[in-house]
């Protein structure tokens, strides 16, 4: 009787684990190994999956699988290191000779040349191409006749880039720029192969690139199956079969496919499941820092926020916000309470320093102090306004309200201003119609603090949503890029961020970690410095 | 009958028209969609009015109207911001969701007409009471919780069920996301069929076939609940394509690429083409569905008529 | 619109067991009034009619109403889900009579705790104190809930019940417009209707739910309408010459409200959640708000850690949602003449 039942129990878990590695193998029967397949999460990519139109973080994953640019940042510590580069040199921070190395093909067998690159980067500059990500093509000599403010493209390629050799090309910038080689990291970089353009739908269709995986299968909207390359020339070859992506409506829902053994990887952990986490994964969860910070935003094109003396209502704000509280609590310590405008990931030596000090501390008696010096809050009354409909921003704008009205002692000194969509928020953003302070979040595109200073606080910069300016700031920038030796560079981009600290141009709340959940057939899952899972890393047991 | 269902038929063509310009204006009213498109930063002006230009965007409302719906007569539903066509993004979510709401309403059918003929015919009763609670529970905890709930505990601790439904959804992985889905409209299908039965089961017709000593069973279904269920018909055909369309969380819990989430998705993108194909195929769903519902008044009272 | 229809004809003759059987019964006394034929019933209704009632001393005919009326005011049920539904106007009238705190009083450092002295429901995840925000939030969630399912009761039923009684063309255009209001999403409608709207009150949530809400109950009256106008009693009306307004009041609407009420009853709940749906896409009630829909909502996602914050604010709206399903279905048996 016993020994039955035991029996019973004994096969009831064999079926069980071998529907739950059937499913979790991609139904592909992979095993273990170095054959063995990972699943991992996935959401839908907003635009097609072309390396210049891609802007969010679920295409990334797809871009940091196959393919490799010039330059590519090391999963740990984020510095940028030669991939395909074999070196780029300059002399003056405006002319570069990139020299790309031999012996790299795409997966379809063609080789990766100096052409491969300098087509790519045409295309991704070209106007009549829609590519989301063109700016970052703006450096470069010749960008305004592909990609003029106003009317029609007068060339075909930029002016700046020449292929000079089968493995080598020259790109001229408009300005001096000593760490654009850094920046080459970014997937808008990537070469493509002669395919994409002579079968551009083919290759929407079944992407291929230079990375170690090779798109195997592309269900649009449900899943994407991923192959390792076997030929793939590169020294970070893949440590796993495969990776199958799998698209779910919801983060929640990926999280208990992930505990009911269906899934081997979520790399975005629901804030509701934090607290659950070491009950239901034991260790198997990583929270690593990532390059985003967010930020409270002002609206200086409003002239009740833009008075002469407000830089103290703005610091007494920023030093009515618990911040160890609120990410202790509301955020289960995914995020870490900022202390300049950077990130972390950045190390001391690429600029990261706590700059913005007590200003970013809790004090309460300070604060009400600071607010009423500066002139009170305009209205009596403001608004932080976010969109409503992605990213759970309610809990924080409620929290980071409570706090300030207890600071102040005014309950009615801050309220939520949720807007119904994240269009219509950027719309009301970029066509300056913000009453009061709004969310900002900015994930950074290469770990250089040059990108977290210059597109968000230099006068008119592209993303400079609340119009900040102080001519100091912009000619410490402008100093910076101009400065060849890097240890110096980044000094006076720490000159340029005291300037924004004296002035509390925007209020740095925290910085977001990546946090990841994974199943016990997995191990050496980590996260880059973008929140990406490093996928070639990951080992199946 | 035919030459009713012929009118009805082509009143149909009024209404589609009606629908389509009122979301197709609603959508637009909300505002330039390509400001969502760029992440946490501005597009760049060119690139904005190129997508503009690329999405018909930069032309009056009427005329990206006409053109639409002179596309939509060649079979073009357009296309998706991510590139997609919306008809294969139709072909993808509208059998699923068929295939989800055909179990919810078979739910509502089965469990809510037979737990309302319980209920009506013994009010008062321990039965009645605890299907009361039922569903003063249904109503006051969220879907949100419900489904959360059921998946936690039959798909994580007890292990019965997949928690996430896959991507070919076929019909038995639907059942428990069918039942949650149905639950609120089971809590109204439960009321309507048992005040009817209350009400019914005291009218002549009733009480004349228990005097001909007809068997029980015979009386409660041939007379008293064919009698009770034109409400609760209803109340069913309106809810097919509130089902369709609405079972945005549902779909959500259960990662069931539907037609609640496409839409929901289309919404807030606000991608005008989405958003309009969807409705415009719910549109017709509601039509049909309706049409149906009147047809069965006659079924079920042979005294209505249809000339 | 093509000519007029005329889709619903009574059959000449009654093929269907049951109705044969109808006529037999309630028909022929139906042109008396419905005082008598309700006596008729009664001696043949068994011992679960409400018996001695209706036949007390004063036996002189009243009207269906105040028939009603007597009725109600003798049910224990009536009785106790009014004194209830009494209880919350109170409460949201004075709110602060049974709770001292402020709902906006709220510490972080407390957040998701459980019951202690002084705040016997604990905190909910911003700190606040459970109780006092399940009280406060009585007003907003009972003015949405019971001002939404009003308008939509009205409205609902007397477009469907007109697309119901008189048919043909009338049916036909009231009930196209009744499909393509059903069409509109309401997330969709949210967003574009009321994103514009910068009061801070509950009406225009409440105009809302009424613009979006009344499809479902016109559907449900239109149904209940086309029955009701085939029974014996009104082709008898009819046929004695009553006009519209007398047949609409006196005979089809105590007949066909039961389905209504119903409905109504439960769409009470739906539109208290749905306020706090509105909220969440940003375009509902403005923060900062006090709602059970909002305190629902917000808790949902921490059921696993803190079912607390959610139990408080959804029993409360459990029970408003009982008293009136309990009062619903007390004024629907007044309004039965088989039970009297």
């Amino acid at each position: 009787m016993r020994g039955a039942t035991h029996a019973k129990w004994a096969a009831l878990a064999t079926a069980v684990a071998l529907a739950a590695t059937a499913c979790g193998g991609g139904g592909d029967g992979g095993g273990g190994g170095a054959d063995g397949v990972v699943s991992s999460s996935w959401g839908d990519p907003q635009n097609p999956l072309e390396p210049a139109n891609t802007n969010e973080v679920q295409g990334g994953k797809v871009l940091s699988m196959i393919f490799r640019g010039l330059k590519q940042y090391d999963p740990k510590t984020g510095e940028a290191k030669d991939m395909l580069a074999e070196k780029i040199e300059t002399t003056d921070s405006t002319n570069f000779t990139v020299t790309v190395k031999d012996g790299w093909t795409f997966s379809n067998g063609e080789q990766v040349t100096a052409k491969s690159f300098v087509d790519a980067w045409n295309y991704g500059a070209h106007l009549k191409n829609n590519q989301k990500n063109a700016y970052f093509f703006g450096y470069i000599d010749g960008y305004d006749q592909v990609h003029p403010e106003k009317g029609a493209p007068t060339a075909e390629t930029m002016s700046g880039l020449k292929v000079t050799g089968p493995r080598t090309f020259t790109v001229k910038l408009t300005q001096k720029f000593s760490t654009f080689p850094d920046t080459l990291g970014y997937a808008a970089f990537s070469p493509l192969p002669q395919a994409f353009f002579t079968d551009h739908a083919a290759w929407l269709a079944k992407p291929v690139g230079n990375g170690p995986y090779t798109v195997d299968s592309y269900s649009r909207g449900s899943q994407m199956v991923l192959k390792k390359w076997d030929g793939y020339p590169g020294t970070d070859k893949a440590q796993n079969g495969g990776i199958t992506l799998k698209v779910y409506t919801d983060n929640n829902t990926a999280y208990t496919d992930l505990v009911a053994g269906n899934l081997d990887l979520v790399d975005d952990v629901p804030a509701s499941q934090l607290k659950n986490v070491s009950a239901d994964l034991g260790d198997r969860y990583i929270n690593t820092p990532a390059g985003i910070i967010q930020t409270l935003s002002f609206p200086f094109y409003d002239p009740a926020w833009n008075k002469p003396g407000q830089e103290k209502l703005r610091t007494g704000l920023s030093m009515a916000i618990n911040r160890d509280q609120i990410t202790e609590t509301i955020f289960q310590k995914t995020r870490t309470p900022a202390k300049d405008w950077t990130s972390p990931v950045l190390g001391a030596d690429g600029g990261y320093k706590e700059i913005c000090g007590s200003a970013c501390e809790y004090n309460p008696t300070e604060a009400k102090k600071l607010v009423a010096e500066g002139g009170g809050i305009p209205g009596g009354t403001m608004t932080i306004s976010y969109n409503a409909d992605t990213g759970s921003h309610k809990e924080w704008v409620d929290a980071v309200c409570n706090s300030i009205n207890n600071a102040l002692g005014n309950n009615k000194a801050c309220v939520g201003n949720p807007i119904g969509t994240f269009a219509d928020f950027r719309a009301q953003v970029s066509t300056q119609k913000m009453k009061g302070p709004f969310r900002a979040g900015w994930q950074m595109d290469y770990p250089l603090i040059q990108n977290f200073l210059q597109p968000l606080y230099f006068t008119n910069a592209s993303s400079n949503d609340g119009k900040y300016s102080d001519p100091e700031f912009d000619k410490l920038v402008n100093q910076a890029n101009a400065e060849t030796d890097t240890t110096k560079a980044v000094g006076l981009f720490q000159q340029a961020e005291e300037v924004l600290k004296g002035d509390m141009g925007a209020i740095p709340l925290w910085y977001q970690n990546g946090s990841a959940g994974y199943s016990d057939r997995v191990e050496n899952v980590t996260l880059n410095p973008f929140s990406v899972p490093v996928y070639d890393q990951i080992k199946v047991k | 009958m035919g030459r009713y269902v012929i009118r009805r038929l082509l009143q149909m063509i009024p209404v589609f028209f009606g629908a389509t310009l009122l979301i197709f204006l609603m959508v637009n009213v909300m505002g330039d969609p390509i400001a969502g498109l760029c992440g946490d930063r501005q597009c760049d002006p060119a690139t904005a009015a190129q997508l503009k230009k690329e999405f018909g965007l930069d032309k009056p409302v009427w005329q990206q109207y006409l053109t639409y719906m002179g596309n939509l007569f060649t079979g073009d539903f357009g296309t998706a911001f991510n590139g997609q066509p919306v008809t294969e993004l139709m072909a993808d979510a509208f059998p699923v969701t068929i295939r989800l709401t055909i179990v919810a309403i078979l739910f509502e059918i089965v469990i809510g007409i037979t737990l309302g003929v319980i209920t009506g015919l013994k009010r008062g009763h321990p039965v009645d009471t605890t299907v009361l609670l039922l569903t003063l529970v249904v109503l006051s905890v969220p879907i949100f919780v419900i489904g959360l709930l059921v998946q936690l505990l039959l798909g994580v601790k007890w292990g019965w069920i997949e928690p996430a439904v896959s991507p070919e959804a076929p019909f038995d992985e639907l059942i428990v996301p069918g039942l949650v889905l149905a639950s609120v409209s089971l809590a109204y299908v439960t009321r309507l069929t048992r005040t009817s039965i209350a009400e019914n089961k005291r009218a002549d017709y009733v009480r004349t076939a228990v005097a001909k000593g007809l068997p029980r069973r015979r009386v409660i279904t041939r007379h008293l609940l064919r009698n009770s269920l034109i409400p609760v018909v209803t109340f069913i055909g309106a809810d097919v394509g509130a089902l369709m369309g609405g079972a945005i969380v549902t779909e959500r819990i259960f990662n069931i690429h539907g037609v609640g989430y496409q839409l929901y998705q289309g919404i807030v993108r606000q991608n005008t083409q989405t958003v309009v194909g969807f409705v415009t195929v719910l549109v017709l769903v509601f039509l049909l569905a309706n049409l149906l519902v009147d047809l069965l008044y006659a079924v079920l009272d042979p005294r209505i008529r249809y000339a | 619109m093509p000519e007029p229809l005329e889709p619903y004809e009574p059959l000449e003759s009654y093929g269907a067991e049951g109705r044969a059987v109808a006529s037999t019964g309630a028909g022929g006394t139906a042109d008396l009034g419905t005082a008598e034929a309700e006596t008729l019933e009664k001696t043949l209704d068994g011992p679960e009619g409400s018996g001695p009632e209706g036949s007390g001393p004063d036996r002189k005919p009243r009207s269906l109403w105040s028939d009603a009326w007597r009725d109600l005011r003798r049910n224990p049920v009536f009785i106790l889900s009014g004194l209830v539904i009494l209880f919350l106007v109170v409460i949201s009238l004075w709110p602060s009579l049974i709770a001292s705190g402020d709902p906006l009083d709220c510490d972080l450092s407390k957040a998701q705790e459980g019951s202690q002295p002084g705040h016997p429901f604990g905190f909910n995840g911003q700190g606040c104190d459970v109780y006092t925000r399940t009280v406060y939030g009585a007003r907003t969630s009972v003015t949405v809930g019971v001002c939404a399912t009003l308008g939509v009761a009205l409205l609902g039923s007397a477009l469907g019940g007109l697309a119901g009684f008189f048919g043909g063309a009338w049916d036909g255009f009231l009930s196209r417009i009744t499909d393509v209001f059903f069409a509109i999403p309401v997330v969709l409608g949210g967003l574009v209707l009321l994103s514009v709207v910068t009061s801070s009150t509950v009406w225009p949530v409440v105009g809302f739910m009424v613009l979006l809400g009344w499809p479902q109950i016109s559907r449900i009256a239109r149904g209940s309408v086309i029955t009701a106008k085939q029974n014996d009693y009104v082709q008898a009306a009819r046929a004695l010459g009553a006009s519209n307004s007398r047949m609409l009041l006196r005979h089809i609407t105590p007949n066909a409200v039961a389905p209504v009420i119903v409905v109504a009853t439960i769409a009470l709940g739906t539109y208290i959640s749905l306020e706090a749906t509105l909220s969440y896409l940003g375009v509902g009630l403005k923060p900062p708000t006090v709602s059970w829909g909002i305190d629902i909502s917000s808790a949902s996602p921490y059921i696993r850690n803190a079912p607390h914050m959610l139990l408080w604010p959804a029993g409360a709206l459990a029970v408003t949602v009982l008293a009136f399903i309990m009062l619903g279905d007390a004024v629907r048996d007044a309004l039965d003449p088989k039970l009297r």
